[in-house]
């Protein structure tokens, strides 16, 4: 018995002195991979309701195109628009948005490029299918209409 | 000279962990990783322009026609709809109708659920579709019908194939889309609901002319 009521003379305290440095380590960690928001939203997005929705499976290959009415209608009028990477662009620039785009990937991945069309619920259909027309001249065929998870009815 | 009681120069930091505790708290509560989701589509190939449009082959009343102008009205197959919710329920009675099925429509109806089989022969119409895979559900907007009521069309529409396909392997439609394609076992199952029954949706150019 005599043994093990022998004491020990190692101490039994953790060193604390590193513990701040282990918090600062994971604070820097989370400061540097969140992205607060890569663009400036310059329309107004107020995105449609859907129940059927699918999650994009690979995030590397989304691009995203805004429409919607801008937000400064004093500056850019009232009617609908299109953003891509903090511009306005025109229907006619977006074949080339989209090879842009393309080229930032590996070219075998190319293909499977998916446009996340991010579309303000006031927006016409007619702006809608003119960028859709030009995603086929781009052959840029995935697309994704994104949306609110809504309840299921 | 030298002063007895100079107050020590250090910095107390037993409370650093704590500050740097607040701000990792701040910043894991404040970021939000953005999950988008979204309908999914596949556009058509671009015309080929030496090419002429292809011709419709098929049967009218294997192609289940949604039309929507610009005031936001709907007209289904040929009569006006008020509710666009009806429209899920009509497109899965559509899908499954099995009219006249061909040989592939046979062999599709006797590989179904018996409670599929019991609803497909309790709505069948001469006006439907043949079997689901010759089915076609074609919808066409206006260049003035609004972003909203052409979400909630192919949402509906999408939610009658997935309401199709769910209830194949015995899940509902919300089920079904959760199935996690990375997972064999159920990718297996995923597969097995898609097997024979494509998703035909066709999204008609608009009206050049905004009436």
């Amino acid at each position: 018995m005599a043994k093990f009521g022998k004491k020990s003379n190692t101490s039994q305290d953790i060193p604390t002195a590193a513990l701040p440095d282990i918090i600062f380590m994971l604070l820097f960690f989370f400061m540097v991979t969140t992205v607060l928001r890569e663009t400036d939203i310059l329309v107004k997005q107020k995105l449609p309701k859907a129940a059927q929705l699918s999650k994009l499976e690979r995030k590397s290959l989304v691009s995203y195109i805004y429409i919607g009415e801008p937000k400064q209608s004093s500056l850019f009028g009232k009617e609908p628009k299109i953003q891509v990477n903090d511009v306005f662009v025109e229907v006619d620039e977006i074949v080339q948005f989209v090879n842009t785009e393309k080229d930032k990937l590996n070219e075998a991945e190319r293909d499977q490029i998916t446009m996340s069309l991010k579309v303000d619920v006031e927006s016409k259909m007619g702006i809608v299918s003119d960028v859709q027309q030009e995603l086929r001249e781009a052959n840029a065929r995935k697309i994704l209409y994104s949306s609110v998870q809504s309840v299921d009815i | 000279m030298a002063r007895k009681n100079r107050p020590t120069a250090e910095i107390p930091n037993g409370s650093m962990a704590d500050i740097a505790f607040l701000l990792l708290i701040f910043f894991l509560v404040t970021t939000t990783i953005a999950n988008d989701k979204g309908i999914a589509m596949l556009l058509p190939p671009k015309p080929d322009p030496n090419q002429p449009p292809p011709e419709v082959t098929k049967n009218d009343r294997n192609i289940f026609k949604i039309l929507a102008n610009s005031q936001d009205k709907l007209l289904v197959e040929d009569e006006p709809l008020t509710d666009v919710f009806e429209l899920r329920d009509m497109v899965k009675s559509f899908i499954l109708n099995f009219g006249n099925p061909g040989e592939e429509g046979v062999a599709l109806y006797n590989s179904l659920p018996s409670s599929m089989k019991a609803f497909s022969s309790s709505v069948r119409r001469s006006d439907y579709s043949d079997d689901p895979t010759e089915a076609v559900v074609s919808f066409k907007a206006d260049r003035g019908t609004s972003y909203e009521l052409y979400v909630q069309v192919l949402d509906q529409v999408n939610a009658a194939y997935n309401d199709v396909y769910g209830e194949r392997v015995g899940l509902s439609a919300s089920e079904f889309l959760q199935l996690d394609r990375d997972d064999p076992v159920q990718d297996k199952k995923y597969k097995a609901a898609r097997q024979g029954i494509p998703r035909a949706i066709s999204i008609a150019e608009p009206n050049k002319i905004v009436n």
